[in-house]
């Protein structure tokens, strides 16, 4: 029996800093998703909403409130959080009411409106709570992907040059990008002209957070020949594994790692694509292009390496080569990633499916990676939450 | 002088002239943590839910370093103007851990590199309602034969 389900709709609202209500942009994403896949709103019988957590309860209950938005029609509802996993296990959701032969066509939508400025913990004296207890010792967010960003270059001899090329990189692939946030080609002068924000991190290095809606149609694959979609990209993994004790990467907010005295250190990001590969049967060698999450530039090249694309230490080579950007051996982040989107993060695991949809259908224009036949996502976020997707075709 | 001040979070770290941070340990798998734990171990193989209070090892390795070119947003309380300061992850081997605190005023991202030798000392850092500040710990470079 297949573990395999369509996508026969993709659709998003552009990322931007709009200042509207989240259930716009979802509304506006699911319509063009509908549309693109050429059924009735009416034929969705179920809707699979990732949360804001940042919009009140209508946030807290996204599927139910894209519905109404939407227009009652009777489906079934769910919603789904997990930090910047929320869309993948909304979609994990979906796949597995499809796969349970409870639901025939589903709607797998997020969307956010984020706030101006940096986000600070609440107040007051809150020794108990690991985030006001970094905080209140100088712990920032940037604190920690500059960790990681100088681990590599102490390790492997990375250069903030190199960092500057995975920024230039995005912002080339992401020029055209309608959906987009920042649209410019900058250059290594750009970055290297922009304030340290952590060194090794420049503030051109770290991603901004966005408004952004993102919706998929997905059905079985009876559903997708009915309507003539055979051929449409498939869903052959969705990985959302939890860490594995003794996680031995620093992760935000925590001050400290896993103690890895009687259990083996771990790295909590190998193992998200790790278990899509396996479950996928699929190899990184049959991958065409990845959709990681670039919440620093220093990271995608993290995620090359746990995505296997190259050895440990490589990934700035591959870059320097030219093999990540379009037209090269293994294109990353073709959609511009998160350094021309910024962060919508319901929407953002479901913005990398659908631009990996696009490239797998070959209707990315001039992002287009050539005869694309097999994608994977990446992505990871507070509290344990991670997901890694493959899509084929 | 430092003795007399207060220490910026309540049983995180002993001060003195040689402070430790204060940890806990499974008395039955021996796993640490810091900060302290209560209630169980998080060691999946593990049931204990029985801890002891450590001091955790005054020295380690640098595993990776950064810092903080702009203004921590509350409860962070910065000197004015604002100082830039290091941040250090120091790796413990006897705990096989990665901690993480300011690096003492004076040195900056330039003076270091992965691999050195750290030592836990406590420094004051600016705070609201006490005028000298309160402590707080902070990794230090070893010197030459590691006296601090």
């Amino acid at each position: 029996m297949t573990q395999e389900i369509a996508i026969i709709g993709a659709g998003m609202h552009p990322w931007g800093k709009w200042g509207r209500k989240f259930v716009e942009y979802g509304v506006e994403a699911a319509r063009e998703a509908l549309a693109d896949a050429g059924i009735n709103w009416r034929d969705v019988d179920f809707v699979s909403g990732a949360a804001t957590m940042r919009c009140g309860y209508p946030g807290y209950v996204a599927g139910a409130t894209f519905a109404q938005a939407l227009g009652w029609q009777g489906a079934e509802v769910n919603t789904s959080y997990a930090a910047c996993a929320s869309g993948s296990q909304a979609l994990a959701a979906a796949r597995a009411k499809i796969l349970a032969g409870q639901a025939e066509v589903a709607l797998v939508i997020g969307a956010d409106t984020t706030p101006k400025g940096f986000l600070a913990p609440a107040k007051g004296e809150r020794p108990d709570d690991p985030d006001w207890v970094r905080f209140r010792v100088g712990i920032t967010n940037p604190t920690y992907f500059a960790l990681y960003a100088r681990r590599r270059m102490e390790i492997y001899g990375d250069t903030q040059e190199d960092f500057a090329r995975v920024k230039v990189k995005n912002a080339a692939h992401g020029f055209t990008n309608p959906k987009a946030r920042y649209r410019k080609q900058f250059t290594m002068e750009d970055v290297a002209g922009s304030a340290m924000v952590a060194d090794p991190l420049r503030l051109m290095d770290v991603c901004a957070t966005s408004d952004g809606g993102a919706a998929l149609i997905v059905c079985s694959l009876d559903y997708a020949k009915k309507i003539g979609k055979a051929n449409a990209p498939r869903v052959a993994a969705i990985s959302t594994v939890t860490p594995t004790f003794a996680s031995a990467v620093i992760e935000m907010p925590d001050l400290a790692t896993d103690s890895a005295v009687v259990a083996d250190a771990q790295s909590f990001r190998a193992a998200l694509p790790k278990k899509a590969y396996e479950e996928a049967g699929i190899g990184p060698e049959d991958v065409s292009v990845a959709e990681v999450y670039d919440l620093s530039t220093a990271l995608e090249l993290d995620w090359m390496e746990d995505l296997q694309l190259c050895a440990r230490g490589d990934a700035a080579k591959l870059l320097r080569d030219g093999a990540t950007k379009i037209g090269g051996r293994i294109p990353v982040n073709p959609s511009g990633g998160l350094a021309c989107f910024g962060e919508a993060v319901p929407a953002q695991a479901i913005a990398q499916v659908c631009e990996l949809t696009w490239q797998l259908r070959g209707q990315s224009g001039d992002r287009q990676v050539e005869g694309a036949k097999v994608g994977i996502t990446a992505n990871q976020g507070l509290f344990g939450h991670g997901s890694s997707v493959i899509l084929k075709r | 002088m430092s003795d007399e001040l207060k220490p910026v979070l309540e049983g995180f770290f002993t001060t003195g002239d040689k402070p430790a941070l204060l940890g806990s340990r499974c008395t039955k798998c021996g796993t640490y943590y810091f900060p302290k734990l209560e209630g169980f171990c998080r060691n999946p193989d593990c049931d204990c839910s029985q801890f002891e209070s450590v001091e955790l090892s005054r020295t380690g390795t640098l595993w990776s370093f950064t810092n903080a070119c702009y203004k921590p947003p509350e409860p962070y309380v910065a000197a004015e103007p604002f100082e830039p300061y290091a941040i250090a992850a120091v790796e413990l081997d006897k705990e096989k851990m990665v901690i993480l605190g300011q690096v003492v005023a004076g040195v900056g991202v330039d003076q270091l590199k992965a691999g050195l030798p750290m030592e836990l000392v406590v420094e004051s850092i600016p705070d609201l309602v006490e005028p000298a500040g309160k402590l707080v710990w902070k990794w230090k470079p070893m010197t030459e034969g590691g006296a601090a």
